[in-house]
């Protein structure tokens, strides 16, 4: 995974509260089989005036040009300022990886829905939690400077105005580590593996319902059987 | 901290000296490998269900890594969301749905799980069909790569939806890697009148406490109205969870749990059995457990429910009128009122009932178990629907769903009212088959979602219960099915 420490960038306001994950990346793009890209797509039936469909050439589609990635004073942007529950519905990771594959490093909002929360920190994508009246001073300060630029230091926990300002945020720290050194969680895990084993054989004992098999998979060979 | 209320099985809790516990903090407590020095638990997965299309990345990124998974005998696998509903004998026409169904048919043949495939019997949705095998039992945590998991904590399950990578490591593990959430109550007092669902309790708190309400909570749903319920109306229940903003719901296990399991083919049998439903009655939470948050909805004042707007927390009783922004303090909320209603194409102050229709959809994760088909057949047998509908589709949830209302003849009954009766799938919910609305369209729908776009684009989706889309498609508009 991309490590995470600095960045100065861009920001792009998305000004509407409950943004779903169906609108990050609309149900006909989640056919792929592969993580990549799903940028094209980002916020498809709010980006573009004609109907998206897989496999359409971007260059040949018409942006709506109201929309605020439209924008040129939003190209290049790098941080997503949102409003509340940000990323609420389907778990669909395809909405992480289409705003990563677009070019967002963070998102920016007073709430955000879990599995999406989660979902982003797998992915290098960094979800900021500020207070709903700070997030809105944000967006009028967006509005009022072409350019404006935000710095998030997320080893130091803040992020930094062009005025100078300087605004803390929270975050879990196993997940800031993660981001920080850009680590895979799955190796991680398994470095716990004995502890998963001893568990498992403790509730085979405990609520060995829990582990009878269907009849039908009761030895059946796995052409990539486990080890 | 809120003492609870009302327990179904006072007095029965064990472990002396131990602090009285909700539901949830007995299911995460027997779930703990691991817990880390700021409280991030490492947690053990008893069944993860996978349906194709978020689960080829994660098979992807175990064959990358060179991991295989720790417990294939937990998965069980189908393919829901890009089947066709109608003629199957063909296959999938669209070659890159078509794909991703042959890449979960793939994996699980070389991964060793469980698949039932496009053609088996029992295929379905992914939730429909693990209740219904029995892969879903009481004091499990069941994982998928599908936000409404929650539907299995009906069983006193600890079920929630996770992402593609959250898949690979539950494959790779066994584990997640979670935080505890806060103990959310809801308790329904009093019993639902007649013609008032599970769906109308689930849009109705929706409605009440919003679709971030929930956000961070694990709910659990007590009360006179919920032990009234049966299985399949506690799956709709915990299902719409998420659209409360809880990835977990949870019902505590009783009788009519117990009852509707025995069986089932991943049931245990014989003195298993009895040793596991022992220790189900377990499975609710002490008397004095405290919950950090309680909302109390009373069932009998509730009436059917409808969606006006694009998210579910945009709801309204069938008796009242399409609210109006300008009534609205808040000005995000105001605003978000005033793109919802364009979206919609509906006027303030306009009634429910005049809102008329183009299709009619019964189906999806929510709505389409045999008891939402017996619903809904009844309010139609011996009528038609009406002209200005141009088409009224039942998508039964599961293959042996289809079968059981076959047998009962129900599918005699919608087809002999106009209705189209279809093969099992997610259809119309998500529409990411050939089922799905046209730009403008309006559609009453059974499902869980009225986000912008998601039955179609520019599509508009009002959500209400199995009898209400019934009663809507023989009325063209909707009725309040209490006086249809």
């Amino acid at each position: 995974m991309e490590k995470f420490t600095r960045l100065t960038a861009i920001v792009a306001p998305l000004d509407r509260p409950n943004v779903d994950t169906d609108a990050i990346i609309p149900k006909q793009f989640l056919k792929s089989i592969r993580r990549t890209g799903f940028g094209a797509n980002l916020f498809d039936a709010w980006r573009y005036l004609d109907q998206g469909e897989p496999g359409m050439d971007p260059g040949q589609r018409r942006p709506n040009p109201d929309f605020v990635l439209n924008q040129p004073r939003y190209q290049g942007a790098r941080i997503l300022l949102a409003r509340e529950n940000f990323g609420c519905g389907s778990s669909r990771e395809h909405a992480v990886w289409a705003l990563a594959d677009y070019g967002f490093r963070a998102v920016i909002a007073p709430s955000f829905a879990d599995i999406f929360y989660n979902n982003s920190f797998k992915n290098g994508l960094l979800p900021i939690r500020l207070d709903a009246a700070l997030v809105d001073r944000l967006f009028r300060a967006v509005a009022a400077t072409p350019g404006y630029r935000l710095t998030i230091d997320l080893p130091a926990q803040t992020l930094e105005t062009p005025e100078g300002e300087v605004i803390p945020f929270d975050i879990d720290p196993f997940r800031k580590h993660c981001l920080v050194e850009g680590l895979d969680e799955i190796d991680l895990t398994l470095q716990h593996a004995d502890e998963i084993r001893a568990y498992e054989e403790r509730r085979r004992r405990e609520a060995p319902w829990l582990f009878t098999a269907p009849p039908e998979t009761a030895g059946r060979p796995a052409a990539e059987g486990r080890s | 901290m809120i003492p609870r209320h009302g327990n179904p099985r006072q007095g029965q809790e064990g472990g002396s000296g131990m602090a009285a516990r909700t539901l949830y903090d007995k299911l995460w407590d027997a779930h703990v490998v691991r817990t880390d020095d700021n409280g991030t638990a490492l947690l053990y997965i008893d069944r993860h269900l996978v349906h194709e299309v978020t689960s080829p990345q994660a098979f992807e990124g175990l064959r990358l890594a060179g991991r295989r998974p720790w417990r294939p005998d937990s998965v069980l696998a189908v393919p829901d969301h890009n089947v066709p509903t109608t003629d199957r004998s063909a296959g999938i026409q669209d070659p890159v749905s078509r794909l991703q169904v042959e890449t979960l048919d793939r994996n699980c043949e070389a991964f060793g799980i469980l698949e039932f495939t496009m053609d088996d019997p029992r295929q379905g949705i992914v939730h429909v069909i693990g209740p219904e095998e029995g892969a879903t039992l009481p004091g499990m945590t069941v994982v998928c790569g599908d936000s409404h998991t929650s539907t299995h904590g009906a069983f006193g399950a600890l079920a929630f939806g996770i992402g593609t990578s959250e898949v690979e490591h539950v494959l790779a593990t066994q584990c997640l890697l979670q935080k505890k959430s806060r103990n959310l109550l809801l308790r329904v007092d009093g019993r639902l009148g007649e013609g008032v669902f599970a769906k109308d309790i689930a849009l109705a708190l929706i409605g009440t406490i919003g679709t971030a309400g929930g956000t961070g909570c694990t709910i659990e749903f007590g009360g006179e109205a919920i032990r009234a319920l049966s299985m399949e109306g506690r799956m709709t229940l915990c299902n719409m969870s998420i659209e409360a903003g809880a990835r977990a719901g949870l019902v505590a296990v009783d009788e009519t749990t117990v009852e509707y399991l025995e069986g089932r083919p991943f049931a245990p049998r014989g003195e298993l059995w009895d040793r596991a439903v022992a220790d189900w009655f377990e499975l609710h939470s002490d008397e004095d457990a405290l919950f950090d948050r309680e909302v109390v909805l009373d069932a009998g004042c509730l009436a059917p429910q409808v969606t006006w707007g694009t998210s579910p927390e945009m709801v309204v009783a069938v008796t009242e009128v399409v609210p109006d922004p300008a009534e609205e303090a808040d000005p995000v909320r105001r605003s978000g009122m005033e793109r919802a209603l364009a979206y919609m194409d509906l006027r303030p102050g306009t009634a429910i009932t005049d809102i008329h229709l183009d299709r009619v959809f019964i189906g999806s994760c929510t709505n389409s178990r045999i008891e939402d088909l017996r619903a809904a057949a009844a309010v139609i047998r011996g009528r038609r629907v009406a002209e200005g509908i141009r088409q009224a589709l039942v998508v039964p949830g599961s293959g042996l769903v289809k079968a059981q209302a076959e047998a009962e003849g129900l599918d005699r009954v919608f087809r002999a009212a106009g209705f189209e009766w279809r093969e099992p799938g997610c259809s119309m919910c998500l529409a990411m088959n050939a089922d799905r609305l046209e730009p403008g369209e309006r559609c009453a729908s059974t499902s869980n979602r009225n986000f912008e776009g998601r039955q179609g684009q520019g599509g508009r989706t009002h959500l209400v219960s199995p009898t209400m889309a019934a009663a809507a498609a023989i009325a063209g508009h909707f009725v309040d099915v209490r006086t249809f």
